[in-house]
């Protein structure tokens, strides 16, 4: 089962996933447009692209427990959906700043200051902006692997600040949120849990 | 009694029922009659016309947590609730306490429609022509002992039929309340219906609270108790964050809200492009402003 995906993704281009990812953007677009997302378009849009910028996080996050766990190697296709997760959240701040906000540019300056849940997915996007900027083999070259890794891990803040700015949107406590942060949570924890593991057994 | 207060429209501006569905329809009829002059004229001198939103945005775009916390939740869920018969309990500091039904309640109070700028705390906003009478005459029906200083209200709790509420995710049942001076307001409304039909449940049928200078929560729905006591009322939302809404919680675009700015507002209904609007004082209707005289609306807000 697991060679046979493995098998099949090796023979799937890894531009395929930039065609595929980019997609919803403007089939959303269009249904906003077009009443399907409801009399209030302009927030069901910002707030479907902004959850489909976390989901794309999360995918970007599995990459690597999957090949550690299961043997799955999806590996060639994580610059991609780390490259589309940040254009999605891109879209989701220019769909706050120009629909949203209405190019309110003076509301948008002080709300970014003064709303946390701004500040933190403010924080977020520009800290990725040093990631996409460096997505391509030219840059790993330049820095060297082991640099290159480094800053990367900055996607793990990254994804803490992404969900809990989505939980800090809504006005109650609400599951989906949750839900969102303890899988974060949960999979930078495979990050370290093995570590633990070979100490432990290296000090038994 | 009532007829109090008087907006700037006219019997004229009220949409006639087989055109209410259709915006256009709207539009067309409001430049109909400014060409024709007089009095449209003269309200637009007033204060620039307002376009009440259709019945559609009205119906599906609705914040009751009885039913979900999504929009379009109540619209979905309520469907099942049973609002006739519906039995209001008058209660506290009154001379005429008692359960009535909806028909005892409402007999000889004088129906008017009211169009109301509605401004939601979430910064968004509508127009709706409600139905409804004052609230002031229904407390001096029940007459109003001395001493009384607060009007409590409460939504009905049917689990059975709500699954905000088997859900739990406030307290229920969701209670508001207003300081006398603010129910006995002409602008204070209790509504039972919208472009002259009965409330749909998602909007609080079959009778509500309308209060257009609060924010949208204040004015409760599905109402089944009223109760006039002499001291602050507990409020659902100022209950669960008292930093977040404030118990008079005045729409006051110089007051933000902890987490956004309540400046502006966007108006349900204008699409995918539809700009900003500056949130007004009293959303509108600065004739309120006198129950606050002295009052430091950034502490009490």
């Amino acid at each position: 089962m697991i060679d046979t995906i493995n098998a099949a993704a090796r023979k799937v281009p890894a531009w395929v996933l930039y065609i595929l990812l980019i997609l919803p953007i403007p089939y959303l677009f269009y249904s906003a447009a077009t009443g399907g997302m409801g009399v209030e378009p302009i927030n069901a849009l910002e707030r479907e692209i902004g959850e489909l910028s976390l989901k794309l996080i999360i995918f970007g996050l599995l990459i690597t427990p999957l090949r550690k766990y299961l043997k799955l190697n999806l590996l060639k296709f994580r610059r991609a959906i780390g490259v589309m997760a940040f254009v999605y959240v891109a879209v989701h701040l220019g769909i706050w700043v120009v629909l949203d906000m209405s190019l309110r540019f003076d509301q948008m300056w002080s709300d970014i200051w003064k709303r946390p849940y701004i500040t933190i997915g403010m924080v977020a996007f520009v800290a990725m902006i040093p990631l996409a900027v460096t997505s391509n083999n030219l840059s790993v070259r330049k820095l060297g692997g082991a640099a290159w890794r480094k800053l990367h891990k900055l996607v793990y803040p990254i994804a803490v600040l992404g969900a809990v700015h989505f939980i800090m949107v809504q006005k109650v406590w609400e599951v989906e949120p949750m839900v969102y942060l303890a899988v974060v949570v949960a999979l930078i924890g495979t990050r370290y849990v093995p570590n633990i593991k070979a100490r432990l057994s290296t000090s038994v | 009694m009532a007829h109090r207060w008087t907006n700037t429209y006219t019997a004229s501006d009220v949409t006639p029922k087989g055109v209410w569905l259709n915006r256009r329809a709207v539009l067309a009829g409001m430049t109909g009659l400014a060409a024709a002059g007089g009095l449209a004229g003269q309200a637009a001198a007033q204060q620039a016309p307002l376009e009440p939103n259709t019945l559609e945005e009205i119906t599906s775009y609705n914040n009751f947590y009885e039913f979900g916390t999504g929009k379009d939740d109540p619209a979905k869920n309520s469907g099942d609730m049973v609002t006739d018969p519906w039995e209001v309990t008058i209660d506290g500091m009154v001379d005429n306490p008692g359960t009535f039904s909806l028909q005892d309640l409402i007999s000889d109070m004088t129906m008017e429609e009211r169009i109301y700028r509605f401004r939601c705390v979430e910064a968004w906003s509508m127009v709706v022509p409600w139905n409804g009478f004052e609230l002031a005459d229904l407390l001096e029906k029940a007459g109003v002992q001395s001493g009384a200083t607060h009007v409590a209200f409460e939504t009905a709790v049917m689990p059975e039929v709500m699954p905000g509420v088997r859900n739990r995710v406030i307290d229920f049942p969701y209670v508001e309340g207003l300081r006398l001076d603010e129910a006995m307001h002409p602008l204070t409304l209790m509504a039972t219906g919208i472009y002259g039909e009965p409330l749909a449940n998602q909007n609080g049928a079959p009778i509500r609270l309308v209060v257009p200078w609060k924010y949208g929560f204040k004015s409760i729905k599905s109402i089944v108790r009223i109760t006039l006591t002499d001291e602050q009322p507990k409020a659902t939302w100022n209950d669960i964050n008292a930093r977040e809404y404030g118990f008079y919680s005045n729409v006051n675009p110089e007051v933000d809200h902890p987490r956004w700015s309540q400046a502006s507002e966007r108006m349900i209904g204008g699409g995918l492009f539809a700009s900003r609007q500056d949130t007004l004082m009293f959303n509108g209707y600065p004739e309120v402003a006198s129950l606050y005289e002295g009052m430091d609306l950034s502490v009490d807000f």
